[in-house]
């Protein structure tokens, strides 16, 4: 545990020691306030129409703000997730300080965890940018804040899965531009797949649809905690985890 | 120490260490010798749990690497043919990294890491970061970071490589005062080296042992002969070294003579003679009493260098059944 604490330190030091963190954070930052203030503007303008037009269902931000602009975010987070895992194993094989790790009295899963925590938590910074956002409708209006928690666990989540498939991909090459584009690769693939089932409700498109990483997020969006996206979610951390650890019992026995 | 017992790596296709056998005492410097390619690294990152061995074992400090790594992992220092460091990284922030991941911790941690600054002279680029050091203080830096955790074992892959003659002089001390308490093994191609720092030698070539033993025997046991070195001069006009070759092949106890240099007035000669025969005084009366000048009389030594290149390039079986002889001994 201790050990894992200071790979995890490590590794945090690495990413804000680097440009990497600042650039990511900003870009984050920057695509989602586009987001927001479009969303918002959009809300706003919608709003004066309805009441010129003298309706008066209420309007609700939870539905009309909040939501569209979670599933923005559990999209936008595929492409910042290869740009965050693509360096974890990689560049240590590059460098060779993979044999400093292997050669000290450490579990590999001390260093898998370690390595995965710290990614997880760059990426939360990421999100609680997003977070800042959402407290101007707390100050202008009464959204609902059960539902944005619950948004913010699904996204937490769905980036574990996500970054611990990308940890697992690092480990299978010793250069992070490669690492980086399969992974931007894969994470596009369990993207797309949903569209399978748009068109087609045959068996093998619902399953390929179930494997998509979006379609897990909609309910979290609705502020819905399904325990079937959860065990997936949590499924996919561990077969991503799993499968690092045998990449790094069998990177001993190849190279 | 350290026993490795017909050590075997097989790569894809190629053999890289091929059955290899050799023993290391408590508080010796062994130098691991080889060319380029030889398998001196493949060798270490075995001993280190760093790639596990095709076939045969290798136990360091009483645990095998194959059965119990854990142990191992703690009790060696590692130093990889590449410094493994993290550039974004100041010098202290990366040892105390290593020493928290070797299990140290608290005052003990410090300690240590100031203790390992000291004895590699890294302390003067404390707070800098690594990826703007120089080759040379990346391999000290790599070199503290071996000994931060006091191991008992140290298996150094060419500890000297790129550092300036001055600090190669200063590791090789370095590496000789942590002998004793720590056993060291270290690889290198460079042969004085071996010379001046260890005791003990493994000798390998294309994956397989050539010979194993302390420097000074197998600077003797390479040949079974003493051979002097002279320079004689004519006391006026030129010199014909015929004369002086008849001369001296007549001494008893002299074996073969040959030129080894010639100039005008002078020439360099080269003396064999049966080891323990002492000659060297008959040979400077003859050559005085002949009426010539001697400028030089000194025994040659034959460098590890030769010795090397002769069991390397020639590695005849009597050779390796000799190796093997000894390393079962
Ligand atoms: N990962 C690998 N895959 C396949 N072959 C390898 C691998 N690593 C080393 N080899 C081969 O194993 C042999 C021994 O290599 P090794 O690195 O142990 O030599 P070395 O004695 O350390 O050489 P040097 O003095 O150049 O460092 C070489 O022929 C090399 O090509
Ligand atoms: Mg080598």
């Amino acid at each position: 545990m201790r050990n894992t604490w200071t790979i995890c330190r490590k590794e945090l030091g690495a990413y804000f020691a680097s440009p990497i963190a600042y650039l990511l954070l900003t870009m984050f930052a920057l695509i989602f306030g586009f987001f927001f203030w479009n969303a918002l503007g959009y809300f706003v303008i919608e709003g004066m129409q309805m009441q010129l037009r003298g309706e008066t269902i209420p309007m609700n931000l939870n539905e009309e703000v909040i939501r569209p602009l979670l599933s923005n975010v559990s999209v936008v987070g595929l492409f910042f997730i290869p740009m965050i895992t693509m360096r974890l194993f990689a560049e240590e094989k590059r460098s060779g300080t993979i044999e400093l790790l292997i050669t000290s009295p450490l579990h590999d899963l001390e260093i898998i965890l370690g390595k995965w925590l710290s990614a997880l938590i760059l990426y939360a910074c990421l999100l609680l940018f997003t977070a800042l956002n959402f407290t101007f409708l707390f100050m202008y209006g009464n959204p609902d804040w059960k539902p944005l928690a619950v948004g913010y666990l699904g996204l937490l989540l769905q980036g574990g899965f996500l970054l611990a498939l990308g940890t697992f991909i690092s480990t299978l090459t010793k250069n992070q531009i490669i690492a980086g584009a399969a992974t931007f690769g894969v994470c596009l693939m369990l993207w797309v797949l949903e569209w399978s089932s748009g068109y087609d409700s045959a068996t093998w498109a619902l399953v390929l649809a179930y494997f998509s990483v979006i379609s897990h997020f909609d309910a979290f969006g609705r502020g819905v905690i399904e325990s079937k996206d959860v065990v997936f979610y949590l499924t996919g951390i561990f077969l991503g985890l799993f499968f690092t650890a045998r990449s790094m019992e069998s990177l001993r026995w190849r190279s | 120490m350290i026993i490795v017992k017909d050590l075997t790596k097989k790569y894809a296709g190629a053999t890289a260490v091929d059955r290899i056998s050799f023993s290391v005492a408590k508080g010796q410097i062994v130098g691991f010798l080889g060319p380029n390619g030889a398998g001196k690294t493949t060798t270490m990152r075995m001993l280190t749990c760093f790639l596990p061995p095709s076939a045969g074992a290798a136990s360091v400090a009483g645990f095998d690497v194959l059965e119990q790594p854990f142990e191992v992992k703690k009790r060696i220092g590692y130093l990889p043919e590449s410094p493994p460091i993290y550039p974004e990284m100041e010098t202290v922030d990366y040892l105390r990294f290593v020493g928290k991941l070797k299990g140290l911790a608290g005052a003990e941690l410090e300690k240590r890491v100031a203790y390992a600054c000291e004895r590699c002279s890294v302390a003067d680029v404390k707070t800098k970061l690594l990826g703007k050091l120089s080759k040379g203080y990346r391999q000290r830096v790599g070199l503290a970071q071996a000994i931060v955790h006091n191991p008992e074992v140290l298996i150094l892959d060419e500890p000297t490589a790129g550092l300036d003659p001055k600090q190669i002089n200063e590791t090789r001390d370095l590496i000789k005062s942590l002998a004793g308490d720590h056993t060291i093994i270290l690889s290198t191609h460079i042969l004085p080296e071996v010379e001046q720092t260890c005791e003990q030698v493994v000798i390998i070539n294309k994956g397989k042992l050539v010979a194993t033993d302390s420097v000074r025997n197998l600077q003797e046991r390479a040949r079974g002969v003493e051979s002097v070195v002279m320079e004689i001069a004519a006391r006026s006009g030129v010199l014909d070294p015929e004369p002086v070759l008849r001369r001296l092949e007549r001494i008893s106890g002299v074996g073969r003579v040959s030129v080894r240099q010639r100039a005008e007035q002078a020439a360099v000669f080269e003396v064999e003679s049966q080891k323990g025969q002492l000659v060297r005084g008959d040979l400077a009366r003859a050559v005085v009493e002949s009426g010539w000048d001697l400028h030089e009389l000194r025994a040659a030594a034959m460098s590890l260098e030769e010795i090397f290149l002769e069991l390397t390039s020639s590695a005849t079986p009597a050779e390796t059944k000799d190796a093997t002889k000894e390393s079962q001994a």
